[in-house]
């Protein structure tokens, strides 16, 4: 053990240095003065604070050289109440500094761990305690009072429960029926084939049902659908999938698979989607497939043809559910 | 007597006959605190604590949390007649109608930054100086709750607003919370009240938000402290400093001046940052709505590293007896932060196994005297660095003109090769500027003098360094590795072979020292 061995001696706490404030009273009294500004800065502070909250407009504006158009209300308001704290503390940490004592001070430590004596004393007082109110010998009550305790810990889990509804079959379904005209969004404009270019793509929804005015947040976070037209002889496809585009036109579920993002970028010289949360990136020639990122799936695909008036409609619901993945996804 | 010494007198008397308090405040108030600027960084901490608490009451009193739609009216263009939800929509007027409260935001958002690094780089301190010790292993776990609990406060912080990026926030949270086997699609109802987004997990997460967790922070951080107080503060070895005193200032006046200043000093820093620096400008990202997002979303640097590990995961997601198992999401977004907080929230107790030692520990290690960990929390920071910049992978692409695909194959490798590799490195580095340490003990500071002997060899003239120096260099112990028998006083083996032979090997990797010179050295060298 290296205690056996002789090491070097603490030398012990170095001797005091008197500082400049503390041997010259001119230099304490400088101190003093400066703290004494310092404060005064402080107060100067929060008259600018209280002077731009009343008498600057909120809409005045002024070039700052790196910072550009600043509203002059705002930045003198923060400047103020910046500056007002800022030189309060200053002022305290100067004073400290220089004028109060500086000299180190021992204190010793104990060790934690009570005495034998207490520790043997609060053995016998708890163990007299519980024997007191016969914790051991009265199991009637040992276990009914387990039971009664037990119990009453479960009602506040039967009160939460009517924090929400159970999921039923609303994750696997979205208001995609058959026939479902897609509309633009926003604007809700139903699209014939030929208002999409060849490499545009656009944000859609289904037709409002009747009786309804607008989308809701619920609604979208399902239905959104992205429209990318391509030439049709760019895709590679299998047959059921090919029949689910029309005349070069293809429908995704823009809700990621991943995670539930809008997968809102996409790039047309290589035909990918990209979801910009995680980077899961798509092959939109591929059905979507996923070719990069942490996405497992392709992003589901909805069947669309054209009604008779010559709009895009969907041909069937989609056939998974759309979004992020969950336990029961596949059942 | 002046009369204001007779009145405070009085006053002091009435308290006093009531509580007793003057006997613990005579004591308390000369209470001794060493000094050292690493000290400030947990100060830091609690002084943005406070501060959240002041610029949050005051954005309560206008913030609406509600998800009930209105028709913006405000005065900021751009947005005008756009449906929103009432909190967006609150969140706005606070920005451009209410005087001083958009600087009130920018605090508050900015305290939230400042607030979560003090308290990893706090945690940091204390880990590398082995600050949680025994007797201080339940505040390093106070800590490690303090700095979980962070991570969700913000995060809730953030998506209150409910604009266009902290909407996606919560959607990402909600596919984590759906990701949970058999439950998970039960609990997002249960939080969302529904089908994602609902229009009640704003007033939900709002009161998690303003009340249970600032209850809970309250109560963790006061024990924290009374355990600071009670255990009497840490220090760094130094002449004079033992493991039986602590050498420091009182806390009146020395500390109470600069702590208190110091307050002021973080306070106005906060609300310089506030006045000057633009921190989440939710005008610019328009009201949530799922079916849009902006590009190059991102979280708040706390949460980015979870980002980082969420984006490098390989696309799993097998589906098993018809069951589908998100792996992609469970194991970096639940799994690993799992493992990583429950590790860091058990080291003292892992460490006190691998040495064995049961004593009190007050002063401080200098990082290099303890090479294993210093080594171990170099790798955990390797860790978190790499997943922390591939959670801005998008952003290093588009500003460094590099694909996202080659930083997200450098993450994914880098993940695992790195950290070890940082291991190894830094114990090294610690092993070697131990040796370094020996060579200025025993033969003094290279002075740069050359002076050529008779014989012409030119040598440098070392100079002693002080006795102050050599003793910082040399006071810390160097233990042998606990030893264990593998048979017990019969000659039987123990149980758990395993365990032990496991036991042992740590404890000898973490009982890696270059010997420190002793007296006998020095004497050596001179007699040389």
């Amino acid at each position: 053990m290296s205690n056996e061995i002789e090491v070097i001696k603490d030398p012990g706490l170095p001797a005091h240095k008197l500082r400049q404030t503390d041997i010259d009273p001119k230099a304490a009294a400088r101190a003093e003065q400066q703290v004494a500004i310092l404060f005064l800065l402080s107060a100067l502070s929060t008259v600018l604070f209280i002077y731009a909250y009343f008498f600057i407009s909120t809409e005045t504006f002024v070039f700052i050289p790196l910072m550009g158009d600043q509203n002059l209300h705002q930045l003198l308001l923060g400047l103020g109440l910046a500056f007002s704290l800022l030189f309060i503390g200053l002022g305290a940490v100067h004073w400290a500094k220089t004028l109060m004592p500086d000299q180190e001070v021992i204190a010793h430590r104990h060790e934690f761990r009570s005495s034998d004596s207490d520790r043997e004393d609060f053995v016998k007082t708890a163990k007299e305690g519980a024997a007191a109110a016969g914790l051991g010998r009265r199991s009637l009550i040992k276990r009914s009072m387990g039971l009664a305790v037990g119990l009453v810990g479960l009602s506040p889990i039967f009160l939460l429960r009517d924090l929400g509804p159970t999921p039923g079959d609303e994750l696997k379904t979205t208001s995609w029926k058959a026939g479902s005209r897609l509309v633009t969004d926003p604007g809700d404009r139903p699209i014939r084939p030929e208002d999409l270019e060849v490499g545009s793509v656009a944000q859609t929804l289904p037709e409002l049902a009747p009786g309804k005015d607008h989308h809701t947040l619920n609604d979208i976070a399902k239905d959104a659908v992205l429209l990318i037209r391509l030439r049709p002889e760019e895709f590679n496809l299998d047959a059921e999938r090919l029949s689910w585009t029309y005349e070069g036109i293809i429908a995704f579920s823009k809700i990621c698979s991943h995670m539930g993002c809008a997968v809102a970028l996409y790039e047309q010289s290589t035909k990918h989607l990209l979801c910009p949360c995680h980077q899961s990136t798509f092959d939109v020639t591929r059905a979507a497939k996923v070719i990069f990122g942490p996405a497992a799936r392709p992003l589901p695909q909805l069947a669309i043809t054209v009604d008779e008036e010559g709009y895009l409609v969907a041909q069937a619901p989609f056939n998974e559910p759309v979004g992020p993945s969950f336990w029961g996804r596949s059942k | 007597m002046s009369a204001r010494e007779r009145i405070a007198g009085n006053v002091a008397n009435y308290v006093d006959e009531r509580t007793g308090a003057a006997a613990w405040m005579k004591k308390n108030l000369q209470k001794v605190f060493p000094d050292h600027w690493s000290f400030m960084l947990g100060e830091i901490a609690l002084y943005s604590f406070v501060i959240l608490l002041l610029s949050g009451t005051f954005l309560t009193f206008w913030f609406d949390p509600s998800m009930r739609e209105v028709v913006y009216e405000g005065s900021y263009e751009p947005l005008k007649g756009l449906e929103m939800s009432a909190a967006y929509a609150s969140a706005l007027d606070i920005s451009f109608e209410v005087r001083g409260g958009l600087l009130m935001r920018q605090i508050h958002h900015w305290s939230a930054l400042i607030f979560m690094a003090a308290i990893v780089v706090h945690l940091l301190r204390v880990f590398f100086t082995g600050a949680f010790r025994k007797p201080r292993e339940f505040n390093w776990i106070i800590g490690i709750g303090l700095l979980t609990l962070g991570i969700v406060e913000g995060f809730l912080g953030y998506s209150l607003p409910d604009d266009l990026l902290s909407g996606t926030g919560i959607r990402i949270a909600e596919a984590i919370l759906q990701a949970i086997p058999l439950v998970g699609s039960y609990l997002s109802y249960f939080l969302f009240g529904g089908v994602f987004p609902g229009e009640t997990f704003i007033p939900r997460i709002y009161t998690i938000h303003i009340l249970i967790l600032p209850g809970i922070f309250l109560a963790l951080i006061t024990v924290h402290l009374m355990l600071v107080w009670y255990q009497k503060h840490t220090q760094y070895p130094g002449p004079g400093r033992t493991e039986k005193n602590v050498v420091g200032y009182p806390l009146m006046p020395v500390y109470m001046a600069k702590a208190g200043g110091f307050f002021f000093i973080v306070f106005g820093v906060t609300a310089l940052l506030g006045a000057v620096a633009s921190i989440n400008p939710i005008w610019l990202y328009g009201p949530y709505t799922p079916g849009q997002i902006s590009a190059g979303s991102q979280p708040d640097w706390y949460m980015g590293w979870l980002d980082g590990l969420v984006r490098m995961a390989p696309p799993l997601e097998p589906v098993i007896f018809g069951y589908t198992l998100s792996l992609n999401i469970l194991i970096p977004g639940l799994i690993i932060p799992g493992i990583l907080f429950t590790g860091m929230a058990l080291y003292p107790f892992i460490e006190q196994w691998i040495t064995g030692d049961k004593r009190e520990h007050h002063l401080l290690d200098r990082p290099r005297n303890a090479p294993n960990r210093t080594a171990l929390g170099a790798m955990a920071l390797t860790f978190m660095l790499i997943a922390l910049i591939n959670g801005g992978n998008d952003i290093i692409a588009t500003n460094f003109d590099l694909s996202i695909n080659q930083i997200m194959w450098f993450s994914r490798i880098g993940i695992i090769v790195l950290p070890p590799i940082a291991f190894v490195v830094t114990k090294r580095l610690c092993l070697s500027l131990q040796r370094a340490d020996r060579e200025l003990v025993l033969h003094g500071r290279e002075t740069g003098r050359l002076v050529m002997m008779p014989s012409g060899e030119f040598v440098e003239v070392h100079e002693p360094i002080s006795p102050e120096k050599a003793w910082l260099l040399t006071q810390h112990e160097q233990n042998a590795p606990l030893e264990l028998e593998e048979k017990d006083a019969r000659g039987v083996r123990r149980p758990g072979l395993l365990k032990s032979k496991l036991r042992k090997r740590f404890a000898i990797a973490h009982a890696e020292q270059v010997a420190k010179p002793t007296v006998e050295d020095l004497k050596a060298i001179e007699h040389h």
